[in-house]
């Protein structure tokens, strides 16, 4: 079976630094997937040139068997590829439910067009119980009609992640989930990433190597721009290229 | 979105309606035309305050498709097609063409960049109409007639103020329906955060075109209204000092408020009708008090007695 | 024809570096501040009128230039002290309706103290008559404009490009918060900017006064061109406002002269008659929005 997401060679520079150095990556349908590597190996550009916010100067990248090189971030969040960011991304001056509200609208397939000018939104209901469904499964149902601007930082994080999972992707980017984040509000986050497992399909980059290796089914060590190791987490903590390049003393 | 009473708004409207007999009755029949002038400029700035305020797309040449809408009018008249039911939508749809053109490629750049390039655009219009000997050069085209628009008769001044008032309230209606559907619910996120609106999905480039488009389509009505008012399609209506003008009333009635762009207009004209009244050097004071306005309210007219209601 | 170009030549390069005088302030003005000033052309015509009004009651044409340049730039810095400043941290739009009334006002005062007919400026007698330049003859006055150009705008790059002053301005332009950081007494360097782009446009308005008419309403028309020249330049950039400027006096000058004829011979007399001033005056809006479209910053982008 082909998996869902194929990136074969991809290139990408800034000025003189190659910042995407000819990665190789595989994303399986069903699996989380953990990307990881230093400050400055490149893991953000990754996602941006995934995600449609960058694109690629060489290489293959494939979706569910569709080439997505060369489309713009819009067509790939209609073809599956949703991202969070990592900085908080929301609408600070609206509240949660129409923030999730405006993330299920989105999904032109199952309610139709945003061009849509005279009925009110607010008479949309299958669009509402959508939203205060996606708030419950993050904990926020409470606060539906709160301003995002009013949320904790790792509240409007579950907020960005209620968003992206109303877009129903079939490929879930994070970047960073946990970045920032006290304890308590870290383990509330990975208990969330946790219940996606074998539902949802998330590339994950993260930088906290106890969630990274408890969650993921595999993970990815990028060095330099490039694709290091790659396997099952016991697999990639045993490479010594790994340890060597990277992990150092964190594992031991 | 809160749910209001109109009850306001239908009194405003029907005192609105009485302002001909008012002023017939009190024998001052030119300021009719006044207050017509009134409703078309609220209506322009109305639909600036679309793209400025629902949009946040801060445009600089709005007179071109205010502008445009009077020579179609004007060149259709003088082709023998003074039908209102025919040129008024043609006004509408010179405006949605040029609008869907020049917004397509100005959409590409943003900030001031956005401001300047809708500049140039209105510019590169006004230049080509004024040096068109058939579009009448600097002297602008006169109007054999008003248009006619049976079954109403626009020949009478108190008609054609009831008729720009129509379409002002119904403009408004249309805004407000807008504000609350699933297009304006869209442009409010893409107000907040364009970055994730496309992140979500959105077509945001295709979002803000129709913003714009929409904007222009009913400043092409208004300006064939004023050129009917005027008896004239004049080159001023497409200088960007008139973009420049629609814009001021936008910020002093309030960006973003559904009735910015009618306090504006409303207050801009007052004001300089009547200081004309007592001296010859209105504009002086009419400069300080915007000045005031900027420094003192910084949320327009509409933000002095409440919150700015998207 | 030779005649022509290169008197037409000259014209556009004489146009060119009266735009740069205006859009030298008006770039930086935009690039440090962040602020849209719809009121420099006012400086403008201020300019125009203190000068021609100095040299009229004085009789000499150069107490109408000091007049000119350092009235503009007492009043640039009253200006900026009583009403810019506090604008700086408004939004765009904000700035649009207080600058925009200030135009109305300084029209309006214009109007009060000189009515509302266009006074006569009349160049310095020594300077009325053509001169040979090159074997071709161009007027005397029009030399001296550009000469006085080249200086002006050879000073300010050395004053931008080689003084702490304008190392400041550099740095404000690229990045102000860093500026700030690094000590720079913001407020003070922006009053100073702002006086020295009055008092350039109050220069370009006394040295334009004898070639177009010193009327009420000709900083309007200018400004737009100033905004294009930066626009295209790449705003907050001096050598971006010099090319701009340059290019855009150039492009508009021969366009008028040189598109009618030129026309002609493609097409009959009659549309290209009707083409040609059409086109010779949209030339400079077309050559901004290809730019624009090309580079969406601008040929020079001062920030990073």
């Amino acid at each position: 079976m082909n998996p869902l997401l194929e990136v074969a060679g991809l290139k990408r520079h800034f000025g003189g630094l190659w910042a995407t150095n000819g990665v190789d990556l595989t994303v399986e349908a069903g699996e989380i997937h953990a990307l990881i590597g230093p400050n400055g190996a490149g893991k953000t550009t990754l996602v941006h040139l995934i995600s449609g916010g960058l694109l690629p100067d060489e290489g293959r990248l494939r979706f569910a068997g569709t080439d997505i090189a060369r489309r713009s971030m819009h067509e790939r969040v209609a073809l599956g590829i949703t991202r969070s960011y990592q900085i908080t991304q929301v609408f600070p001056q609206l509240p949660l439910l129409e923030n999730v509200r405006l993330a299920v609208q989105a999904r032109q397939h199952d309610f139709g067009s945003s061009f849509r000018f005279f009925r009110p939104a607010s008479a949309d209901f299958s669009l509402i119980e959508e939203a205060e469904e996606w708030l419950g499964r993050v904990g926020l149902a409470e606060q539906a009609h709160v301003h995002a601007c009013d949320l904790s930082h790792g509240e409007q994080r579950a907020l960005e992640l209620a968003m992206a999972l109303a877009t129903r992707p079939r490929l879930l980017l994070l970047d960073e989930p946990l970045a920032g984040m006290g304890p308590e509000e870290s383990a509330h986050m990975a208990g969330l990433i946790q219940s996606l497992k074998g539902e949802q399909t998330v590339l994950l980059v993260e930088h906290d190597m106890d969630v990274v290796f408890r969650l993921a089914d595999r993970v990815s060590v990028l060095v330099a721009g490039r694709i290091v190791a790659s396997g099952t987490p016991d697999a990639v903590r045993a490479d010594p290229e790994v340890r060597r390049a990277y992990l150092g003393d964190e594992v031991q | 979105m809160k749910h209001r009473s109109p009850a306001g708004e239908v009194v405003l409207l029907a005192a609105a309606i009485t302002v001909p007999w008012l002023l017939q009755a009190a024998g001052e029949d030119y300021y009719i035309g006044f207050a017509t002038r009134m409703a078309i400029f609220a209506l322009a700035a109305t639909s600036l305050n679309f793209i400025v305020g629902y949009g946040g797309m801060v445009a600089f040449g709005h007179a071109a498709f205010f502008g445009l809408g009077g020579y179609v009018v004007a060149l259709l008249m003088e082709a023998g097609i003074a039908s209102a039911w025919l040129s008024w939508p043609a006004a509408i749809a010179v405006a949605t063409l040029s609008a869907l053109a020049i917004g397509a490629l100005s959409l590409r750049t943003r900030g001031v960049y956005f401001i300047m390039i809708t500049l140039a655009f209105a510019q590169m219009i006004y230049y080509t109409v004024v040096s068109a000997a058939f579009a009448g050069g600097e002297d602008g085209l006169p109007l054999m007639q008003r248009s006619t628009l049976a079954p109403f008769d626009l020949a009478d001044d108190a008609t054609l103020y009831w008729i720009a008032l129509a379409l002002l309230a119904a403009s408004l209606f249309a805004l407000q329906r807008l504000a609350g559907s699933r297009y304006g619910r869209a442009l409010a996120g893409l107000r907040q955060n364009e970055t994730r609106m496309e992140a979500l999905g959105y077509p945001v480039l295709r979002l803000k075109l129709v913003c714009f488009v929409i904007g222009a389509a009913v400043a092409g009505l208004a300006g064939a209204l004023l050129a009917n008012q005027n008896g004239m399609a004049s080159p001023t209506q497409l200088y960007w000092t008139q973009s420049g003008m629609l814009l001021v009333m936008v910020i002093l009635g309030g960006v973003g408020h559904r009735y910015g762009g009618v306090l504006g207009a409303l207050a801009l004209l007052g004001l300089e009708e009547a200081l004309g009244r007592v001296t010859e050097h209105s504009h002086l004071y009419v400069g300080l008090a915007l000045l005031a306005v900027v420094l003192f309210a910084p949320r327009g007219l509409a933000g002095l007695w409440k919150g700015t209601a998207r | 024809m030779a005649q022509l170009i290169f008197e037409q030549s000259l014209n556009g390069l004489q146009f060119g570096l009266m735009l740069f005088l205006l859009a030298a302030g008006l770039t930086l003005v935009f690039g440090i501040m962040d602020m849209i000033n719809l009121s420099h052309g006012s400086l403008y015509m201020g300019g125009a009128y203190l000068g021609a009004a100095a040299a009229q009651a004085s009789g000499s044409f150069l107490v109408g230039i000091a007049a000119a340049a350092l009235g503009m730039a007492v009043i640039g810095i009253l200006l900026e002290l009583a009403v810019l400043r506090h604008l700086y941290r408004r939004d765009h739009l904000a700035q649009v309706l207080a600058t925009f009334a200030l135009i109305l006002i300084a029209n309006e005062l214009v109007r009060m103290v000189w009515g509302p007919q266009p006074l006569m400026l009349n160049p310095p007698p020594a300077l009325a008559g053509p001169v040979e330049v090159l074997g071709f003859s161009y007027p005397a006055y029009r030399l001296l404009i550009i000469a006085v150009g080249l200086a002006v705008a050879a000073l300010l790059y050395g004053l931008v490009g080689h003084t702490r002053a304008g190392m400041w301005v550099r740095a404000g332009a690229s990045n102000r918060a860093m500026a700030e950081a690094l000590g720079v007494d913001v407020r003070r360097l922006f009053t100073g900017i702002f006086a020295l782009g009055a008092l350039l446009c109050g220069l370009a308005g006394v040295l334009l006064g004898p070639l177009l008419a010193v009327q009420v309403g000709m900083g309007e028309n200018i400004l737009i061109l100033a905004f294009v020249v930066i626009v295209i330049g790449g705003i907050g950039s001096i050598r971006g406002a010099l090319v701009g400027s340059l290019l855009v006096g150039m492009v508009d000058t021969l366009g008028r002269a040189l598109l009618p004829s030129l026309l002609r011979t493609v097409a009959s007399p009659e549309v290209a008659g009707q083409l040609g001033p059409a086109l010779a005056s949209i030339a400079i809006y077309l050559l901004m929005a290809g730019i624009l479209i090309w580079r969406p910053a601008g040929l020079f982008p001062a920030r990073t």
